[in-house]
């Protein structure tokens, strides 16, 4: 995880940012589901929630994972036995591969790529894929229905995601994420340095079309039409049990809490604090605390993005399908690529 | 090796980790779950009845065109981002040149609109 290590050979390194970044997964994941899925959905529908397992059941997470890993492994017997066991490592690979982009400090980071903006798009959609097998390798109707609904939602959100995206790489001028995040805490608002100058401020339509397309891609309600429990049963997780459809369920949890840190990174300043408050001028005069502080700050800003997806989740309705395709094709594109055009316009034009 | 490419190898390093995660865990679980398939467990489920016809079943494709239109929305994006990040060295030349590739692009998409191809039938 960490650059200030440098003089670790290169396999214990490897190491360590491995293990950060299960770390940088496993523990949003487990946050947001006890947090907002056991909780406060219990408290918005007037309910307790888990009380059982430990104080207000804050054990409960722990419960759940021994259940599941004691649930009997079923397959259809039509099933496509292989790629029916790969599909939630799939969808899980894709959440790990995401978050080897994120940055949580000055030094602490997984890699450091100049093309990390392009690259968490990219294998943002591997899984796609996964769903996709999971759908087909099932050979029930119900996962083939929700499979395909899944692959044409995530296809039409993906673009809205990616435009919107387009205008921060316009502001800032770099595709490298830490250097999105040094601009934004450098930047200042009308001569103004105090706050820096966030991009949710400038971007604040690229703001809401991301979170909309990240709300689609997680599939979270309203648009959680490939999973519509009271058509589909449960889509393309129907024939799954046990602890492969917890790696569904984990897969899940891990994404939202992923696309929230980058979220963070592109939109709210990322791990920093305006770098005015303490004199630094670049990322080298940045002190050392700031790799313990960074990651708290991103951690801190990724509960606030998730709660906002969650609140959505549990007061919305769901979409049908074709309104769900038309919010995307006929309204997110067309005004993702009206605001790419302005920022680009103001940019010149200041 | 390069640092480069050896920047990119910590994403293999990643990838692996994810099933190697997944199959730790999955271990575990094959140590601890029963094991007692009978036929009514492994049939296909269908809400209760029993599965009529195939699961791999005739359905309508309906997002076909769609996918065609992703293809070249998403490779439109493939140019938009190396643009966006040297807009201030182009200036209005590099403007005007990406208003006319997207404006392009736009009415493409009216014309799928115009044609219906939106529309989810």
């Amino acid at each position: 995880m960490l650059g200030l290590i440098a003089d670790v050979s290169y396999w214990t390194q490897s190491l360590l940012r491995v293990f950060g970044g299960i770390v940088a997964i496993l523990l949003p994941a487990g946050t947001i589901v006890y947090v907002f899925l056991f909780k406060m959905m219990s408290f918005m529908q007037s309910r307790l929630g888990p009380m059982e397992a430990g104080p207000f059941g804050s054990l409960q997470l722990f419960a759940e994972v021994g259940k599941w890993l004691q649930k009997e492994d079923l397959y259809p017997e039509r099933a496509d036995r292989f790629i029916f066991k790969m599909a939630p490592l799939i969808v899980l690979s894709s959440t790990f591969l995401l978050v080897a982009v994120v940055p949580f400090g000055p030094d602490a980071w997984f890699t450091n790529f100049e093309a990390g903006v392009f690259y968490a798009l990219a294998v943002s959609s591997v899984s796609v894929l996964g769903i996709l097998i999971a759908g087909w390798a099932s050979a029930n109707k119900y996962s083939l229905l929700g499979g395909l609904r899944a692959a044409g939602q995530l296809i039409a959100y993906e673009l809205p995601m990616v435009l919107a995206v387009v205008g921060v790489v316009i502001q800032a001028g770099t595709m490298n994420l830490q250097q999105i995040v040094v601009a934004q805490n450098t930047g200042s608002i009308f001569g103004w340095a105090g706050l820096g100058n966030p991009y949710i401020l400038t971007q604040c339509v690229g703001f809401v079309i991301f979170m909309i397309a990240v709300q689609a891609e997680l599939t979270q309600a309203p648009f959680d039409m490939p999973i519509a429990e009271s058509e589909l049963v449960s889509g393309y997780m129907t024939e799954y049990s046990g602890f492969r459809f917890l790696i569904f369920f984990i897969g899940e949890f891990a994404t939202a809490g992923v696309f929230a840190f980058i979220a963070s990174v592109l939109f709210l300043g990322g791990w920093g604090v305006p770098f005015s408050w303490f004199g630094w001028t670049s990322i080298d005069s940045i002190d050392n605390w700031m790799n313990v502080v960074g990651p708290l700050i991103m951690f801190t800003k990724m509960m606030l993005l998730v709660f906002v997806i969650m609140w959505v989740r549990f007061s919305y309705p769901r979409f049908r399908e074709d309104q769900l395709q038309r919010f995307a094709w006929k309204s997110l594109i067309p005004l993702s690529l009206v605001n790419i055009m302005a920022t680009s316009v103001l940019k010149v034009a200041f | 090796m390069s640092p480069f490419l050896r920047s990119y190898l910590t994403v293999v390093w990643f990838g692996l980790a994810a099933f190697l995660l997944g199959g730790l865990l999955l271990w575990l679980a094959s140590l601890l779950r029963p094991v007692k398939p009978n036929p009514e467990k492994v049939l296909a489920y269908e809400s209760g009845v029993n599965p009529v016809g195939e699961g791999w079943s005739q359905s309508q494709i309906r997002y076909y065109v769609f996918a065609l239109l992703f293809v070249v929305f998403d490779v439109e994006a493939v140019f938009l981002f190396p643009w966006a990040t040297q807009l201030e060295r182009y200036g209005s030349f590099g403007l005007i040149e990406m208003g006319v590739f997207v404006a392009v692009l736009l009415l493409g998409l009216v014309y799928a609109w115009r044609k219906g191809v939106l529309r989810w039938v």
